[in-house]
């Protein structure tokens, strides 16, 4: 392993909780539902995450704690028994229904597993009850997606099937391309979790090779192998270096032969450098910061260094799994610092200081860097926009061309900050 | 519990932030988990800020919850005091450390700094965005001017006239997130120092602890928007003896009357008043011939208090349209709205479920729909024009131009922004002399760049599928059909739930052309 440096920092912090991801999570399967049991707060966050942008009844929504139910006046169980009855009756069309914790929910101790049983054995055949914590004490933006993977899995049922389960969420075209390649490869049988309708889950057992597409799925990693899958381990499919390494790694594993996965993607491999040759050209030597929020931070600063030649300054991540990590962290530069948590004061005082070309933030810290001078890309966008697979990686370094060369365009350099 | 999809105001912290990040030199110690630092986006996204609010998150975990958050808080608060330096500090917390309790406003009045702490007690999970905006408002000038008050504070509002000097007046109210604070702001002092009197403070919305303390310099206050500034004036009445401005100057007649008002207060004479009936162009516009086609027009509005309010006088008065809804998501400000609607013979409707207000909107059959940023979106499902009056609102209601909504130019936006979302009075009668041509497509503005979703059959069509359950089989012949094809889209809704409702009162199982006039003779 190359050598690596790791730091940890507390203190406050500017990052989404785990909530945050039901803002994909609905959209990947639309027959599911994600009721958070929080506060006004929590209901407020997902629609202002999910940009205000709501053109139809929204299949998320928030039973909000109000006084009554916190002073024990009113059982906090039939209450919400009683807003899953109003909702089941608007929303006929719900399979499933995730019982999403929250901060609060979780610190008056709220017992939504009990909850859900109870639910399950009323709506026995027609609508099935998870739960999951998306709380801010607990998760950070992505862990969500890793929370409500895990309350899936005791659904799964067993089989001795040999297959390939990618695991973690991806846009519904890019998933179909993988899987075109798994099958010119000669892995035919592959399987998504999570699926596109939340009551078609993959089987699951101990022929089961589980292939992640996202970093940030730790528990339901360990979930799936207490099931008996197997984990291939490999870096994440982010470029062309990172998907050809994971591609690679999942042909080992259903022992086909390196040279025939090499006849299927040299085409694609040479077709998407070339294509990285125009982003390449604007991001070769530019110094990068990435603050921490998705997890997706370590294998963004492999690709961008490895693949665009851009310096890495720090990485943040919020969480760092190391056995998760292992692949990526092996092809990173030397002396790489990697930086977990955060002290949001701290490090935007060394992003000050180090003057990077670019740097990968929130929203919430975007405009404010942007008017002091530093260009940024937001990270929610990579939980958004299809950058999986070899034919995507021109795609993902035109997010981080994109700012800078919108720059070499504008005459006007100098910016009105807003005071 | 209850189930919420959508809701129009956030919880009481933001409000509280929407005051500390309009203010300067102020900071705000807020006691919450990392997930509510979404709140900066608000600011940071939706009013474009090159600034992050001065707020610090101490981001307590569930690991802390076991040991000792009140620690975590006083370090915290050590860290931003020093690196921020403010010179009023706001502690508050959001709603999951309103559960445990660690009481961090009482924590940071013992760690004996020397500048004014201010305490916010914003429940959480009773109270709303507005209302912890006003609060807390109304917490910081208590703070910073409650040593100010003794027998002898009485302020006479006459009392610029033995100083020799203008008088002077404070502008109370403008946040960020606010509906077009900002050039509300320039647009009222403009129109004051047209008429002599000088603003000594504007507060929130860029002001400093230091202006908070030079209100009482003022002979009286303005409240601008009642949802955030009323209480903070009921205060410096009561322990000031100021008075305050309630008329909103949204809408020619409005400003006339706020102008007014403010002159009566300080008992300055208005010299001018022939010329105030000239200075916008709303009034002309309104009058030209070709506002003719506004006369009548249906329009549906709700928003917070203010802006609905003010949007109901005008409509009905300024441009002759008919207010067919009214409501308010604010219960604050039910009362007021409900007493709008009484006069308009309509029923207000208060509810903070977008739903709600999207089927009262269906109901009424509106030409025009005057709303929040929700509002246009449901507006749009159902084919109605629609302008943005109020908050919430998407960064696309944050223009570049300037654009008030109060005083004089604030008409004139106004007049714009409802008018052009219409058909222009020409083009109308033009579209009905040629909409039976092949080339017309229904719905068609040439002046808005979108291309009309519908076309008469399939839009017709699924008018008469529509609703079937609540009727009792009355059918649609072809020439009734046809009929209601040559029906105006933005009320052909309207046409033919009456003609059905005509229908069924008479007994008939069918509806043909000739019912449908009969109908149309029957309700008119």
């Amino acid at each position: 392993m190359s050598k690596v440096l790791f730091d940890k920092e507390t203190g406050p912090r500017e990052v989404f909780c785990g909530l945050t991801s039901i803002v994909w999570l609905h959209r990947r399967m639309p027959d599911a539902f994600f009721l958070v049991v929080g506060s006004r707060t929590c209901a407020h966050l997902i629609q202002s995450a999910a940009g205000v942008m709501i053109f139809a009844e929204p299949r998320f929504g928030t039973a909000i704690l109000e006084e009554k139910d916190l002073a024990g006046l009113a059982d906090a169980h039939e209450e919400l028994d009683r807003v899953v009855n109003d909702l089941i009756a608007r929303r006929p069309e719900i399979k499933t229904l995730f019982l999403v914790g929250s901060c609060p929910s979780e610190v008056i101790k709220l017992d939504l597993a009990t909850v859900a049983e109870k639910l399950n054995k009323k709506f026995l055949g027609q609508v099935q009850f998870l739960n999951y914590s998306g709380s801010g004490i607990e998760t950070t933006f992505t862990q969500g997606e890793d929370g409500a993977l895990k309350a899936l899995i005791p659904l799964m049922e067993t089989t001795d099937e040999e297959k390939l389960l990618v695991v973690g969420t991806i846009a519904n075209n890019v998933e179909d391309r993988l899987k075109k390649i798994f099958k010119n490869i000669g892995i035919k049988n592959v399987e998504s979790f999570p699926p596109r309708q939340s009551t078609e889950l993959p089987k699951i057992g101990t022929n089961t090779k589980v292939l992640l597409t996202q970093p940030y799925l730790c528990d339901t990693v360990r979930d799936l192998k207490h099931r008996g899958c197997e984990v291939i381990h490999a870096p994440f499919p982010l470029g062309v270096e990172g998907s050809t390494k994971w591609i690679l790694a999942a042909a080992e594993a259903f022992e086909i032969q390196e040279l025939k996965v090499h006849d299927v993607i040299a085409p694609l491999i040479s077709r998407a450098r070339k294509a990285l040759e125009t982003h390449k050209e604007i991001l070769r030597g530019k110094k990068l910061f990435l603050l921490p929020e998705s997890q997706l931070e370590i294998s963004l600063a492999r690709f961008l260094h490895n693949e665009c030649e851009m310096n890495l300054v720090e990485v943040g991540t919020p969480y760092l799994n190391k056995e998760l990590m292992e692949e990526e962290l092996k092809l990173l530069p030397e002396n790489t610092k990697i930086v977990e948590g955060q002290h949001v004061e701290k490090q935007l005082d060394r992003v000050r200081e180090s003057q990077p070309d670019l740097v990968v933030c929130g929203m919430g810290l975007a405009n404010p860097l942007e008017a002091e001078g530093i260009h940024t890309k937001w990270s929610i966008e990579m939980v958004f926009s299809p950058i999986h697979g070899i034919d995507q990686a021109a795609d993902l370094a035109n997010l981080f061309s994109r700012p800078l060369k919108r720059n070499q365009i504008l005459t006007t350099k100098t910016l009105a900050t807003s005071k | 519990m209850e189930l919420t999809l959508w809701t129009y105001e956030g919880p009481p912290h933001v409000g509280a932030m929407r005051i500390a990040s309009s203010m300067r030199d102020l900071h705000y110690l807020l006691h919450a988990p990392q997930g509510d630092t979404y709140a900066d986006l608000l600011f940071t996204m939706i009013e474009r800020r090159g600034k992050r609010p001065p707020v610090t998150y101490t981001t307590f975990q569930a690991r802390d919850l076991g040991g000792d958050t009140a620690e975590l808080v006083k370090k915290n608060i050590s860290e931003a005091v020093e690196r921020f330096k403010p010179k009023t500090l706001l502690v508050g917390e959001s709603c999951t450390a309103e559960l445990i309790q660690d009481q961090p406003g009482a924590l940071a009045k013992g760690m004996g700094f020397n500048i004014p702490i201010v305490n916010l007690e914003l429940p959480a999970y009773s109270k709303k965005e507005n209302w912890g905006a006003s609060e807390t408002f109304y917490q910081i000038v208590r703070t910073l001017l409650k040593k100010e008050v003794s027998e002898d504070s009485s302020i006479c509002a006459k009392r610029w006239k033995d100083l020799g000097r203008r008088p002077k007046v404070n502008i109370l109210g403008p946040t960020l997130l606010g509906f077009r604070c900002r050039d509300d702001v320039i647009e009222i002092q403009r129109i004051l120092s047209e008429q002599g009197i000088d603003t000594n403070v504007v507060s929130p919305l860029n002001s400093s602890p230091d202006d908070i303390k030079r209100l009482i310099d003022a002979e009286i206050n303005i409240c601008l928007y009642h949802e955030i500034a009323e209480t903070t004036c009921e205060w410096l009445k009561r322990n000031f003896g100021m008075e305050y401005t309630t008329t909103i100057p949204i809408g020619i007649e409005n400003t006339i009357n706020f102008i007014k008002e403010v002159h009566k207060k300080l008992d300055l004479p208005l010299t001018n008043q022939e010329e105030l009936e000239n200075k916008s162009k709303l009034p002309w516009y309104s009058k030209s011939v070709d506002s003719n086609y506004l006369t009548g027009k249906r329009v549906f509005i709700f928003g917070d208090g203010t802006h609905a309010i003010a949007a109901a006088k005008i409509a009905k008065e300024e441009l002759g349209f008919e207010v067919v809804g009214l409501g308010t998501y604010s219960r604050e400000m039910a009362r007021k709205v409900r007493l709008v609607a009484k006069d308009l013979n309509l029923e207000a409707l208060i509810s903070n479920n977008y739903l709600e207000v999207e089927d009262a909107m269906k109901k009424t059959s509106p030409e025009l729909v005057l709303g929040t940023q929700m509002e246009r979106h449901s507006a749009k499902r159902l084919g109605i024009p629609c302008a943005v009056i109020s908050t919430p609102m998407h960064v696309q209601d944050v223009p570049a131009r300037y654009s008030p909504q109060m005083g004089w130019e604030g008409a004139n936006v106004i007049f714009d922004d409802w008018v052009h979302p219409l058909m222009m009075g020409l083009e109308e009668h033009l579209i009905d002399m040629f909409k039976h041509d092949f080339e017309f497509v229904d719905g068609h503005q040439s002046h808005l760049g979108h291309t009309a979703v519908n076309t008469n059959e399939s839009e017709h069509e699924n008018l008469i599928k529509e609703d079937k359950s609540n009727l009792k089989e009355v059918i649609w012949t072809d020439s009734g059909k046809a009929e209601l094809t040559k029906v105006p889209f933005f009320v052909r809704g309207k046409v033919k739930s009456n003609t059905e409702k005509y229908a069924q009162s008479k007994g008939l199982s069918e509806i043909d052309d000739e019912t449908l006039y009969d109908a149309k003779a029957f309700f008119s």
